[in-house]
């Protein structure tokens, strides 16, 4: 770690600084802080999302019960959040399994995607390839900018997909661009923040669906 | 039982919500969680200060091992060092630990009380050197079985994919570099400075066997290295077995399930 000359401001930290006591309390007292800041914006973002998990939820129930297929995409921490949403709708620990994929899963696929047309297009080709008109994109992204995403949300909604995307900061070109169905943004400038209510919404998104296709076996 | 003086866990605090995910009294961090937290901070930092590489174990929802990976190695926040983080999946995952962990290293599972593998990894940590962090919700893992608990009492099979998980290690990452501005605190702080002290003492430490037919007697890996022990005393053992050693001798097996 680089040391920065700052010792002489803090003259009892740094490097003389012996006793763990008040930093452990510090770090408590920040974590409790973080949590709490995190769970307000979880509260929020659900009630401001509200409307749109029932409207995005109903029809992906449709979609799925006419038997569409939904895939997750996102970049680094994203896309684990993204194949965290797959895993629950496919490997529910209860309820009905729905076929869902997260597109980063395949490295052979995701390396040569990569590697020959460029890492733009590693999702792209990948929905060119699999995806029919009543499937579900899924991206999950805290700009809500990143090209690879944009372009497979793009390519989903010419071929038909109901496009999702779950986006941080004031939407980015998830919001502002037209190729998105439904976009959940999360108002937040912190990735951490951002994340933690975004799977919040996968989870409610996924509940959603759910109590769709409980009803439609009902009737 | 295990040689290692573990942490003891808070008890879950009163104030925690049982309401909804999501609902306005919802409570992420309770007072003891936050405090569990801190200090698995404090240990994680110092271990990567001392060289240690964390590996992330997570079977039943492995996303969240590569999400804790990606964490540390490339962290959101630019200017923040990058460390050495991977996650370790698939099949096999007692031998790709095994395999991978050194002395010094640190194991973070993300996985509920009752996952074997994980389980098993956490109990033979001690023999490889490792510190282990774990992760999970519902009923809580057996006191001992990891030096550092951080657990969600809310036992919602659903937990894992609500945000909560990914809440805790998010916050575990900013702690940690919190503590990198704490440099007179990172030295190691089990050193040998108690009045007795378990380790140095040799009153009996954890082994995995690696083979019985050793030249010399029965090979095994402990905390301090790979070394021959009588295993005489515990009858006839086999790879992967796990003993108490004393003195060059094997002097009691411990069982799956931890029990001598």
């Amino acid at each position: 770690m680089s040391q920065e000359n700052t010792g002489f401001l803090y003259p009892f930290l740094e490097a003389e600084e012996r006793d763990a006591d008040a930093l452990l309390a510090d770090l408590a007292e920040s974590a409790r802080a973080k949590a709490a800041e995190s769970a307000e914006l979880r509260r929020r973002t659900l009630a401001e999302c509200a409307g749109r998990v029932a409207a995005a939820g109903a029809e992906l129930a449709r979609r799925f019960a006419a038997g569409g297929r939904m895939y997750t995409f996102g970049n680094g921490g994203s896309s684990t959040d993204a194949a965290t949403l797959a895993a629950l709708f496919a490997r529910p620990p209860h309820g009905r399994p729905l076929p869902a994929w997260s597109l980063a899963a395949d490295q052979a696929v995701l390396t040569a995607l990569g590697n020959d047309v460029g890492f733009e297009l590693v999702f792209s080709r990948q929905l060119i390839a699999r995806a029919r008109p009543g499937d579900i994109a899924v991206a999950m992204s805290t700009s809500g900018d990143s090209a690879d995403l944009t372009t497979a949300l793009a390519e989903a909604k010419r071929r038909g997909l109901f496009t999702i995307g779950f986006a941080g900061y004031d939407g980015g070109s998830f919001a502002a661009g037209g190729d998105v169905d439904v976009c959940f943004v999360v108002r937040s400038q912190s990735v951490h923040r951002i994340q933690e209510s975004q799977a919040l919404l996968g989870h409610e998104l996924w509940r959603t669906v759910h109590e769709h296709l409980a009803a439609g076996e009902r009737r | 039982m295990s040689t290692t003086a573990r942490q003891e866990t808070h008890a879950p605090a009163d104030d925690r919500a049982d309401a909804p995910a999501g609902d306005a009294a919802e409570v992420l961090l309770d007072e003891g969680l936050a405090k569990d937290l801190a200090a698995a901070a404090l240990t994680l930092a110092r271990r990567f200060a001392a060289g240690a590489t964390l590996w992330c174990v997570a079977p039943a929802w492995e996303p969240h091992a590569h999400h804790v990976a990606v964490e540390f190695v490339h962290p959101v926040i630019v200017g923040k060092r990058a460390l050495p983080a991977v996650a370790l999946t698939g099949p096999g995952l007692v031998d790709a630990a095994r395999l991978a962990v050194r002395p010094g290293d640190v194991i973070l599972a993300v996985a509920a009380a009752s996952d074997p593998d994980v389980a098993a990894v956490a109990r033979r940590a001690p023999a490889w050197g490792a510190t282990t962090l774990w992760i999970g919700n519902g009923p809580r893992p057996p006191a001992g079985a990891a030096d550092h608990v951080l657990w969600v009492d809310d036992p919602d099979p659903r937990t894992p994919a609500t945000g909560r998980f990914v809440l805790l290690y998010h916050l575990l990452w900013e702690l940690t570099h919190v503590c990198f501005e704490h440099p007179g605190l990172l030295a190691p702080d089990d050193g040998c400075t108690d009045e007795v002290c378990v380790t140095c003492s040799d009153e009996g430490r954890l082994a995995e066997v690696i083979t019985p037919d050793a030249p010399g007697g029965t090979l095994v890996r402990t905390a301090n290295g790979e070394e021959t022990v009588d295993t005489l005393l515990v009858g006839p053992v086999g790879p992967g077995d796990l003993l108490l050693v004393h003195a060059g001798a094997a002097i009691t097996r411990l069982d799956e399930d931890g029990a001598r």
